[in-house]
C-alpha cells in the first residue's frame, strides 16, 4: 500500500505544480479525488484492450475540472509525457483546462457538469448488449450531481440493471458558492442512491484500502453501484483543506512554496 | 404522400435487418418519432430513455463509443433544445458518430402548437463546429440522406417532419453531402428550399412558369455544409432571389444562403419564414398561410 500513498503523494505535488504553473485551475476538488484515481488506475482496472481496442474497464471523469489529478495519473501511466503536464491550460498545450477526448487515455470531454453518467451507462449497455467483460466507472462531484441530467442517468442505470457501472461521488461537501448542503442540500445521500437502485457503499475517500476494497465488491455486484466517497476538499495542503475559496483558483509564489514544503517536494 | 419521419421508421426498419450494428435510441416518442417499427422487431436494440432528451444524448454517445451506429430520436424541440449543450459539449466536441434524427420539426407540427413547434432547430445545429446538418424533402430524400449518413462521420443532424410530403424525387436521384439539388435552370429567379417547403416551391415554380415567369429551385436538402458555389451560381444567373422555410428567417436557410452571398456576391435575398415569433396551434396548413409561408407569398415576390 506504500507505494500507491507515495504515488498519491506525487499526483499531488503534480496537481500543485500545473495549476501554479497555469495560474489558473482547481486545486480543491483535484486534490480530493487523488486516492480515488490511484486506487482505480494502479489498482483496479484492467486498462488492456479488446479485440475491439477498447480498453476493457473504462473510465470518466464527470467532474471534469478536476483534470489536473486526471492528467497527472494519465502521465503516471504512461499517456501523457510527464514534462507536458506544466502546459497545462497554456496557448501551446494540449492539455485543455476540462479533459478533451483529443488527449490520449481520455475517452470523452467532459467538463460541463452532469455529462459524464450518461456516456457512462451508454458504454455499459453496450458491454452487456454484447455480452462483453469489464467495468465502467464515472466519478462525479457531489456538487456535480444537482444537475437533473445525473438522476436521468441514475434512473436509466436502474432501468437496465448496469451492475457493470460504478459511480464514484467525490464527496467533499463544498462547491463554488459554499457547502453543498446550503446551495442545494444533498441531505442523505446514500439513503436516495439506494432508492433508485444502487448498489451503496460509502468509505473514507482517502483511504486507500478502503476504496479498494468497495471497489472489488462492486465487481460482484449484481446491482448498478455507487461509491460514496467521503473526502477533503484540497487534502493534502494544510491552507487549502475544506476552504471554499480553493475551489478554483491559482497560488502565489508563497503558497507554492509552502504546499510544496507540506508535499516534501523539490522546488 | 408520405411524412418524412414515416421514411425514417422505414429505413431504421430495412437496415435493422441488414446491419446488426444499428441500434436506436428514442425518449418515450418511439410511436411519433416512428422509431416504434425498429423496436417492435428488434426490442434488445431499441433503447427508449423515458423522458430525458438530456440522458438519451449521452448514452447514446457512451454506445457510439463503444463502436455501436447510433441513431437518437425525439421532437426537434427537445432533442436540439433540451439537449443542446449535451450534443454540443458531450457528442460534438468530442466528435462523437451519431445520427441526431429530430422529427416534429418547424410549424408543419400543427396542432401541438408553439411550445412543441421548432423554428429554432437549424439555427442551433448550424452553429456547433463540427455538425452537419440535413434537411430532406421527401421519402427517397430521407431514405437516400440517412444512407449517405451510415459513411459519414461524427455528428450529424437530421431534421425530419410530422406531416406528409409530396414524392419529389425519383429513386435514382443522388444526395450528397454538401449539395443540393436545382429544378429547372429558369433565369429570372431562385427559389431556395428546404424540408417541407421544397413541394410548395415547386408548385411556385409551376404557377409563375404559366405566367411567364421562369424561375428554379434549389432544395438545400444539406444545410451545413451548405452547397456555396450553388448559391454563388443561382446569385449570378438569376435576377430575383427567394427563400422560403418552415423555420426562424433568423438562423434558418435565409440567414445561411445571406451569409454566403455577403462573402462572395452581395445581392438582396426575400427570406420568407417565421418572422421573429412563436407558431401557434391548429391544422399546420393554416398556420403557414398566417406566417406567408405559401406558394401564393413567392409568386408575390417575383410579381
Amino acid at each position: 500500500m506504500q507505494d500507491l500513498i507515495n504515488i498519491s503523494n506525487d499526483i499531488r505535488k503534480d496537481i500543485i505544480e500545473m495549476i501554479y504553473e497555469a495560474k489558473s485551475g482547481h486545486p480543491g476538488g483535484s486534490l480530493s479525488c487523488v486516492e480515488i484515481l490511484v486506487a482505480l488506475y494502479f489498482k483496479i482496472m484492467d486498462l488492456s484492450l479488446d479485440e475491439n481496442n477498447m480498453q476493457v474497464d473504462r473510465f470518466i471523469l464527470s467532474k471534469g475540472h478536476a483534470s489536473p489529478a486526471y492528467y497527472a495519473v494519465l502521465s503516471k501511466k504512461g499517456y501523457i509525457k510527464h514534462e507536458d503536464l506544466i502546459t497545462f491550460r497554456k496557448y501551446d498545450s494540449y492539455l485543455e483546462g476540462h479533459p478533451s477526448n483529443k488527449i490520449k487515455g481520455v475517452e470523452i470531454s467532459t467538463g460541463s457538469l452532469g455529462q459524464g453518467m450518461s456516456v457512462a451507462n451508454g458504454m455499459a449497455l453496450e458491454k452487456k448488449l454484447s455480452g462483453k467483460n469489464g467495468m465502467i466507472y464515472c466519478l462525479l462531484g457531489d456538487g456535480e450531481i444537482e444537475e437533473g441530467q445525473v438522476w436521468e442517468a441514475f434512473m436509466s442505470a436502474h432501468k437496465y440493471n448496469l451492475s457493470n457501472v460504478v459511480a464514484i461521488i467525490d464527496n467533499n461537501g463544498l462547491q463554488i458558492d459554499g457547502t453543498v448542503e446550503s446551495v442545494k442540500k444533498l441531505d442523505n445521500l446514500y439513503n436516495k442512491l439506494a432508492s433508485f437502485g444502487f448498489n451503496v457503499k460509502e468509505v473514507n475517500g482517502h483511504d486507500l484500502s478502503e476504496l479498494i476494497e468497495a471497489l472489488n465488491e462492486a465487481k460482484l455486484s449484481d446491482k448498478p453501484n455507487c461509491i460514496i466517497a467521503k473526502t477533503i476538499k484540497g487534502k493534502g495542503v494544510s491552507f487549502m483543506e475544506n476552504q471554499v475559496q480553493w475551489h478554483g483558483k491559482s497560488l502565489s509564489d508563497d503558497e507554492y512554496r509552502l504546499a510544496m514544503k507540506e508535499l516534501g517536494g523539490n522546488i | 404522400m408520405k411524412s418524412t419521419r414515416k421514411a425514417y421508421g422505414e429505413f431504421l426498419l430495412g437496415e435493422g435487418l441488414k446491419n446488426e450494428n444499428i441500434v436506436v435510441f428514442d425518449a418515450d416518442l418511439a410511436s411519433a418519432t416512428q422509431t416504434q417499427m425498429f423496436r417492435d422487431k428488434f426490442p434488445s436494440r431499441h433503447f427508449d430513455m423515458g423522458i430525458s432528451e438530456q440522458d438519451m444524448v449521452g448514452t447514446a454517445c457512451g454506445m457510439a463509443l463503444s463502436g455501436k451506429t447510433v441513431f437518437a430520436s425525439s421532437f426537434a424541440i427537445f432533442l436540439t433544445g433540451r439537449a443542446f449543450e449535451q450534443i454540443r459539449n458531450t457528442a460534438a466536441y468530442s466528435n462523437i458518430n451519431i445520427n441526431l434524427c429530430a422529427t416534429h420539426s418547424g410549424l408543419s407540427v400543427g396542432e401541438d402548437g408553439a411550445t412543441h413547434q421548432s423554428i429554432e432547430d437549424i439555427a442551433l445545429m448550424n452553429v456547433i463546429p463540427g455538425m452537419k446538418v440535413f434537411s430532406p424533402a421527401d421519402e427517397i430524400a430521407t431514405r437516400k440522406i440517412l444512407k449517405q449518413c451510415l459513411k459519414l462521420d461524427g455528428p450529424k443532424y437530421i431534421r425530419l417532419g410530422r406531416s406528409e410530403t409530396p414524392d419529389i424525387y425519383s429513386s435514382d436521384e443522388e444526395f450528397e453531402l454538401g449539395k443540393s439539388h436545382t429544378f429547372g435552370n429558369g433565369q429570372d429567379g431562385t427559389i431556395f428550399a428546404t424540408g417541407m417547403t421544397v413541394s410548395i416551391a415547386l408548385e411556385a415554380k409551376q404557377i409563375l412558369k404559366e405566367k411567364g415567369i421562369n424561375v428554379r429551385v434549389v432544395d438545400l436538402y444539406c444545410i451545413k455544409p451548405v452547397d456555396k458555389e450553388t448559391i454563388i451560381k443561382c446569385a449570378k444567373e438569376t435576377e430575383k432571389l427567394v427563400s422560403i422555410e418552415d423555420h426562424s428567417v433568423i438562423g434558418g436557410i435565409g440567414s445561411v444562403i445571406s451569409d454566403v452571398l455577403v462573402e462572395n456576391l452581395p445581392k438582396k435575398i426575400t427570406k420568407i419564414g417565421v418572422q421573429d415569433k412563436f407558431g401557434k396551434s391548429g391544422n399546420y396548413k393554416k398556420i403557414y398561410e398566417l406566417y406567408g409561408i405559401t406558394k401564393e407569398n413567392i409568386i408575390n415576390k417575383f410579381i
